[in-house]
């Protein structure tokens, strides 16, 4: 596991370009993360900038504390990871950032405004965007379309300028259709705009994904287990868009993921989950030497030992 | 035709149709004209094009919308029952009775969009089977308190009573428009084939223009996958409620058409089996394929006629029909072959080009 020292990097002016680059990860220049004096352990990119806030989070299903007391901050365009076993609660997180689930205690602050009691459309206007573990695309739809739907609240068209073709309606239709394809750029993906979604080949669809999510206009972006089911080098393409997107589009991101390199690679803060209750918090590095993160992860050092 | 190719997909697909009702619509004004038609056929036209409308709305929020419904017919009696007293009460006041008929179709679709709103705010709480089930409630509900609503209409206006015939208090010269389980009566007979062909145009345009729109697009997205539909902020219970609203509308003024083309009405017509019916048309045409529905629309409200001479096995052999059209319609093995056949005579016809070519060269050698 996370056997790339330093391979965590602060952002530079240099990241704006835009293009696949293939910098050295090794190079660690002095990081401006500066610890926020809160009960968060998570080093801030930008400090007293954060766009997400939890407090003393947590979630009951039946007697079971799904997640417990969870404490955290994101930046304003940090890349957060949430990492952890199998079944510690982290896709729950999401669930419950986005109201899918409401939390049993705590609070959820998203950018100053507290989303207590919002809808899950609600969280997602006020700047919540996500994608999901199990791929959920507009299957039957297409590509141009399924971004279309994610920029649904971005642009304005009634119901009956719809059906009576107003010259609201194509207006409306020409932003659609313009920026959806713009979005689609990012991962170059225009020239498959009239495929159908669930025609794509995983990969396609797992951007696909993202790009609808990034048509809401987030401020932060959550990623749920981005990188499953990919090779090593579509995973390397995956972790430069990641970066790419944050850059471009100044959000924050979170994700959630197994697989170490990217996590390691690309976050600037991670929290480690185990049972439902952060057990570590802190940079890459920090985490990656942390004994109690490594007994969550191979059991005890004694064991071990033996 | 260099247009017809430039243009997307759901554009061209939507062209084609609106030309095959086109299209129909003139052959069978052309096959009137010259005499070609059975009077049983005649009769059948305004039938056939109120179902084209029904199969077309259910289709809204069958296909469109991924709900099933089971209350269809419901909203057709609505705009049935509306219409009819709606151009009782307009008889006086408008005399030209084109503009009766269409007036009576928006305040019927107008009452159907009504009841569709009142029965969808608390159905759009459930999903699924559930809905379902609601929705066949709902269709029995009207069709019981239509059968136990008497409506009469003299010099003081309209006159309603849930009891009987008596109670209504009518005037000398007043008239009962609607009487209870014998339904409505003396109906002005305002609706024909051409009407009924402007509705259908009507229909395809709403549906076609809403799906291809914004809120279509979220309907369609609430039905894919509606977890998905709501982390990118759309309201599911807006949208669901909009094409059953919209649907409910259309069937409404389906009825009225429908109510129109008949001396009386009854209300018992409106059952759930009609519902059943309309369902049927959309299932077999191919959920969300509004084509498929607008013509299994028109075979199977034909069919039944054309099998009359069957006697007492017409039902069940319109029944056998239908239950192998099934069958052959969802046949992997069948369809595979279909578009295996498809593209051999696409293909045939590629290699018949390139055979002039080489013949025509020969015979330019010979000369």
């Amino acid at each position: 596991m996370a056997r790339e020292e330093g391979t965590y990097k602060a952002q530079s002016a240099a990241a704006g370009g835009g293009s696949p680059r293939k910098k050295p990860q090794a190079e660690q220049k002095g990081s401006k993360l500066v610890p926020l004096p809160t009960d968060s352990l998570i080093p801030e990119r930008d400090a007293g900038q954060t766009i997400l806030e939890c407090r003393h989070l947590g979630i009951d299903f039946g007697g079971l504390h799904a997640v417990e007391d969870f404490n955290f901050m994101v930046g304003k365009t940090e890349i957060a990871g949430l990492i952890g076993p199998n079944g510690a609660g982290k896709t729950t997180v999401f669930n419950l950032l986005t109201k899918v689930y409401q939390p049993t205690r705590g609070a959820i602050i998203l950018d100053g405004i507290d989303t207590a009691n919002m809808t899950t459309p609600q969280v997602c206007q006020a700047g919540i965007a996500r994608t999901f573990q199990n791929i959920r695309l507009f299957d039957s739809l297409t590509v141009e379309d399924n971004v279309k739907i994610g920029l649904h609240n971005q642009v304005e068209c009634g119901m009956w300028s719809g059906i009576f073709r107003m010259p609201k309606y194509w207006l409306a239709e020409k932003e659609f259709h313009d920026r959806a394809l713009e979005l689609l750029d990012v991962f170059n993906m225009a020239d498959q705009a009239g495929a159908i979604a669930g025609s794509l080949p995983y990969g396609a669809q797992r951007r696909l994904e993202i790009v609808r999510a990034l048509a809401t206009s987030p401020k932060l972006l959550l990623l749920d287990e981005p990188a499953a089911g990919m090779n090593p080098s579509e995973t390397a393409e995956l972790m430069e868009n990641i970066r790419k997107i944050r850059d471009e589009f100044q959000i924050a991101i979170m994700l959630i993921e197994h697989d170490m390199d990217l996590v390691m690679g690309i976050c600037e803060g991670i929290a480690v989950l185990n049972f439902g209750k952060i057990i570590a918090k802190g940079t890459p590095s920090d985490i990656q030497s942390n004994p109690q993160v490594i007994e969550a992860y191979l059991g005890t050092q004694d064991e071990e030992a033996k | 035709m260099k247009l017809f190719k430039n243009m997307d997909k759901t554009t061209r697909s939507n062209l084609i149709t609106y030309t095959m009702v086109i299209v129909a619509f003139l052959v069978m004004q052309g096959l009137g004209a010259i005499g070609g038609l059975s009077s049983s056929m005649k009769g059948q036209l305004v039938p056939i094009t109120t179902y084209i409308c029904l199969a077309i709305s259910l289709n809204l929020v069958v296909g469109i919308s991924g709900e099933l419904s089971l209350g269809h017919a419901g909203f057709m009696s609505v705009g049935a029952f509306t219409s009819v007293v709606a151009v009782s009460m307009l008889q006086g006041m408008v005399g030209s009775p084109l503009v009766r008929f269409f007036l009576g179709c928006a305040i019927a679709g107008l009452a159907a969009a009504c009841a569709g709103v009142l029965i969808g705010i608390p159905v759009m709480r459930l999903q699924g089977d559930y809905l379902a089930i609601v929705t066949l409630a709902f269709g029995e509900i009207i069709k019981n308190l239509l059968n136990n609503l008497w409506l009469g209409l003299d010099s003081n206006g309209l006159h309603v009573s849930m009891s009987n015939a008596a109670a209504l208090g009518l005037e000398q010269g007043g008239k009962i428009l609607i009487n209870g389980p014998q339904g409505a009566s003396g109906i002005e007979r305002i609706s024909n084939f051409t009407l009924g062909f402007v509705l259908v145009l009507f229909t395809l345009f709403v549906v076609f223009n809403l799906v291809n729109s914004r809120s279509g697009r979220a309907i369609m997205a609430v039905r894919d996958n509606r977890i998905a539909a709501e982390s990118v902020g759309i309201s599911t219970t807006k949208y669901r409620l909009m094409a059953f609203v919209v649907s409910a509308g259309l069937a409404g003024m389906a009825g009225a058409l429908y109510a129109m083309n008949f001396n009386s009405i009854v209300p018992s017509k409106f059952d759930f089996n009609n519902s059943i019916n309309i369902l049927v048309f959309v299932v077999l045409g191919g959920m969300g394929n509004i084509r498929g529905g607008i013509i299994s629309a028109t075979l199977l409200t034909v069919l039944p006629e054309k099998l009359r001479f069957l006697g007492n096995f017409r039902m069940l052999i319109y029944a056998v029909v239908l239950i192998l059209v099934m069958l052959v319609s969802n046949n992997r093995q069948l369809n595979n072959a279909f578009d295996m056949l498809k593209e051999k005579i696409l293909r045939r016809r590629g290699d018949d080009d390139d055979d002039e070519t080489p013949a025509q060269t020969a015979e330019g050698g010979a000369a």
